[in-house]
């Protein structure tokens, strides 16, 4: 087995091997949650802290539980709550928190690359749970874990992934991992919100959804970001939501078996139309039941099990 | 580390033999047959745990119903390795609770992987009793638990290594003594 990583800083730094390494443990992992008992206790003893600058509810929570269940001790500080609105630095936040003899440090920041700036003074190991525009790896193994769920494989599959990829951490990730993995990535979305560099990453460009998602296997709608349409990417939400809405029409081009994702929180009736959203061909929960199993793996592979080994 | 084997312990017929007694010693103990569950712990423990079934179900027609534990997530001990325990997944499909557990594992040593294989059966539910079954006994406790069936006790040295291979993964039954090259 193969996983020597110190930090999870983004998918960028993961080999294949080490990414089916974290999807396996999370397979054996899963387990745990359908419990009574919904507890091990190997990282018992074990601080991490969960700082998060951006809002979050479903990965603030999921990585809650998932250190939860596997024993760990685990404090929650938020923007609004804690010194960082009284104007103190990041650096110092973290120095401050670790001086406090955390093992683990997982961060959501607005700037891309802050995991990466704090891994380089931090002893803890740092975990990224979403910078700025530039990675999710969690979300992205979560929605691999997803996809091998359903589809068994990776190689030879179709995914389209749609919505405002210019802001979008979650595509970034995906297209790294996904083509690590072998699978054939279609990025679609409206020309300023897909710049054509994205190629660079593997993945193919296409401005037309009906076109592109003509069999395909997956289906990744992407939330159109609101809060960040200070400039006009788009000439309005009407236009868009006839261009690039998924649609149950549009739904029907896809392969019979294809299934559709959405990282949330979804704008129903936006990118997504609420039926489809809510069907059978929707694994949006399973995405978000799975995050839970998927970052107790990583914190297992990170944190956990020193260089032991059981005598026989 | 280079390896030589030192000694074969048991060959198929031993194996067969001890396995055979061990059943009867099951069965003649356990009254109730239907109350019992087999619990491997892997990786050769499964496999054991497997052949305790078949036999039960050869001698007295009962079938008695196999969970799988990984005790990865239990462990407490530590040793020269450097790689990461790859977890596997634990699989029992049936409640334990008021149970009799047949605990099963190859190799008895200092006894953590059974401390850990009890916490971690504990945390699945409260079983009746847990009776505890190993292939080989080797000595060398560190903790004070004592196995209720014992396919053979076997004194060793401590750097010595014991393997116990299963014709259902090592293609064949034999248990051999192993020691690193090198030393006398």
């Amino acid at each position: 087995m193969a996983f020597k990583q110190k930090h999870l800083l983004g998918i960028q730094p993961l080999s294949a091997s080490e990414i089916t390494t974290i999807l396996d443990t999370a397979e054996s992992l899963a387990e745990i949650s359908s419990r009574e008992v919904k507890k091990v206790p190997i990282l018992r003893g074990k601080t991490i802290i969960n700082l998060f600058y951006e809002p979050s509810t479903r990965t603030r929570s999921s990585f809650e539980l998932a250190a939860k269940r596997l024993s760990a001790d685990i404090s929650n500080f938020s923007k609004q709550s804690s010194s960082v609105s009284k104007g103190e630095t990041l650096k110092d936040t973290i120095l401050n928190l670790e001086a406090m003899n955390t093992d683990a440090i997982i961060i959501r920041h607005a700037f891309a690359g802050s995991p990466y700036f704090i891994s380089t003074f931090c002893s803890s190991h740092i975990i990224n749970a979403g910078d700025g525009s530039h990675e999710h790896p969690t979300q992205a193994l979560l929605d691999a874990f997803t996809i091998k769920q359903r589809k068994k494989k990776f190689s030879g599959l179709k995914i389209v992934i749609a919505g405002d990829i210019l802001h979008s951490r979650v595509a970034r990730s995906n297209v790294l991992l996904l083509k690590k993995l072998g699978a054939e990535v279609i990025l679609v979305g409206p020309p300023p919100l897909l710049p054509p560099y994205f190629s660079k990453l593997g993945a193919k460009i296409d401005y037309n959804l009906d076109h592109a998602i003509k069999g395909a296997d997956v289906i990744m709608m992407l939330r159109i970001q609101l809060e960040r349409q200070d400039k006009t990417f788009f000439p309005s939400l009407r236009e868009y939501r006839h261009l690039y809405s998924l649609t149950k029409e549009r739904f029907q081009n896809a392969k019979k078996d294809a299934i559709i994702m959405h990282p949330g929180p979804i704008n129903r009736d936006v990118e997504i139309s609420t039926d489809l959203a809510d069907s059978t061909e929707s694994v949006i929960l399973q995405q978000v039941e799975n995050g839970v199993a998927v970052r107790m793996a990583v914190l297992y592979l990170l944190l956990g099990g020193k260089e032991h080994e059981i005598a026989d | 580390m280079e390896e030589k084997i030192k000694a074969k312990i048991m060959d198929s017929g031993k194996i067969k033999r001890a396995f055979n007694r061990i059943t009867n010693e099951i069965t003649e103990r356990n009254r109730d047959l239907n109350n019992l569950v087999i619990i491997g712990i892997r990786t050769r423990g499964v496999f054991i745990a497997k052949r305790i079934s078949q036999l039960i179900e050869k001698f007295e027609g009962i079938e008695v119903p196999i969970g799988i534990l990984d005790i990865t997530l239990y462990r407490d001990d530590f040793s020269e390795r450097k790689e990461k325990h790859i977890v596997k997944q634990t699989k029992i499909d049936f409640s334990i609770t008021d149970k009799d557990v047949l605990l099963v594992d190859d190799v008895l040593f200092t006894g953590r992987t059974i401390r850990a294989a009890m916490d971690s059966i504990i945390d699945l539910g409260r079983p009746k009793t847990i009776q505890l079954l190993v292939f080989i006994d080797r000595g060398h406790r560190e903790l004070p638990i004592k196995p209720d069936y014992i396919g053979k006790s076997l004194p060793t040295s401590r750097r010595e290594k014991v393997r116990v291979k299963l014709k259902d993964i090592d293609k064949k039954d034999e248990v051999i003594i192993i020691e690193p090259a090198g030393m006398k």
